[in-house]
């Protein structure tokens, strides 16, 4: 599953895309993270789904833009430590 | 008393060729938005009954309030003779009856494929205060899902907004909206609250309340397609929530997608509160509590 986090506002689109098919809740995103935005646990989109699974955390999704915003200079920008640190390639950014 | 534009019409109903006590599996599903509640009752594999009404203020209650209805004129079926209950919706944590708790997205795809059959791949929930673009497979299952609830644009507030800025009911709205000979540019402000702004503007310029529902209607069909593009637009298609009976927004979204959406047989409201009922059957039948 295809699942994308954030929202849509005047400023824009900012979301965080997640492939829960390749993802198999090793956390390395979640410790990677200087601003606690991933959290790994019971999915929170998929009740039947046993394995643990990497989501963005309920508590930024909605100010994501402004989360990663230390991660995200306007110039110079170094690769996300999220997308590096992720084993599988499970995670991009809409922005 | 100024008149409650924004006051849609609630609803309750029984299934006239069901009995319950003949079925084996009785489920509820609750879901509890922000701005409306439904309950559906699931006998076996049929709907049995439901209730929709509006949240309003009473949130914590609203659980049992609209499952309380949608039980009355049932032939003596009670909570406590219904198997297993799924709260779902932005107020699931709210529903102490039930035995979970499941999110919206999941369950929308589930009772959009129960409404419109397996075909349907691309699922539209414009909801009260969000937006959901879901898309799911033969089983309704989710494959990908994006869902925006920071904006009012192409939500039931928004439209309840300008029910009252225009003094129109909302349940009129959409009709009053395809009264136009031409269709005039959409309202160019990204937010509501601007939008109301642009549209007193557009009434003081002397255009008919139909022109500023026809120019407020494309400005949301506008913003919900630029939602669906994100995950792409897969036949077949059906589109669940209030707005779906808004038949002004619906048709504008469909010339713009260039895709006809399926025709609803049922209440779009409830599909989340069906996908829920229908959790809490397979629950059941996999032994899950």
């Amino acid at each position: 599953m295809i699942a994308n986090y954030g929202y849509k506002d005047g400023s824009g689109e900012f979301f965080i895309t997640i492939d829960t098919d390749q993802c198999d809740g090793c956390g390395a995103c979640a410790e990677a993270c200087p601003a606690d935005c991933f959290e790994v646990g019971e999915d929170p989109i998929d009740p039947l789904r046993d394995e643990p699974v990497a989501f963005v955390s309920e508590a930024v999704r909605k100010k994501i833009k402004y989360a990663c915003g230390a991660c995200k200079p306007v110039t110079d920008r170094p690769p996300l430590p999220c997308v590096q640190a992720c084993p599988r390639g499970v995670i991009s950014h809409s922005w | 008393m100024p008149e409650a534009y924004w006051r849609w019409t609630e609803s309750r109903w029984t299934n006239p060729d069901l009995r319950w006590m003949d079925g084996g599996i009785v489920t509820a599903g609750v879901d509890v938005g922000s701005v409306s509640s439904q309950a559906v009752i699931l006998v076996d594999n049929e709907i049995f009954a439901y209730a929709n009404t509006r949240t309003g203020s009473d949130s914590p209650n609203s659980a049992i309030n609209v499952m309380n209805w949608a039980l009355e004129d049932t032939d003596g079926l009670t909570l406590e003779k219904i198997q297993y209950s799924v709260g779902t919706g932005y107020g699931r944590v709210n529903v102490p009856f039930a035995q979970r708790a499941i999110t919206e997205i999941a369950c929308h795809a589930l009772g959009a494929n129960f409404m419109y059959g397996p075909t349907i791949r691309t699922v539209l929930d414009m909801g009260g205060q969000d937006c959901k673009a879901i898309h799911c497979d033969e089983k309704g299952k989710v494959t990908n899902f994006l869902m925006n609830d920071k904006c009012a644009a192409g939500t039931g507030r928004g439209m309840e907004v300008f029910a009252d800025l225009l003094g129109v009911s909302i349940n009129e709205v959409g009709e009053l909206s395809l009264q136009v000979d031409e269709e005039p540019p959409p309202v160019s402000s990204t937010c509501v609250v601007f939008a109301k702004s642009e549209a007193s503007g557009l009434l003081r310029e002397g255009w008919p309340r139909e022109k500023v529902l026809a120019a407020y209607s494309s400005a949301m069909a506008h913003r919900v397609v630029s939602l669906l593009e994100r995950i792409g637009m897969e036949e077949d298609f059906g589109i669940t929530g209030g707005i779906a009976k808004n038949k002004g927004v619906v048709q504008r979204l469909e010339s713009r997608l260039g895709v006809q959406a399926l025709e609803p047989r049922y209440d779009t409201q409830i599909a989340g509160a069906l996908g829920a009922a229908l959790f809490a059957k397979s629950l059941i039948e996999k032994g899950k509590k």
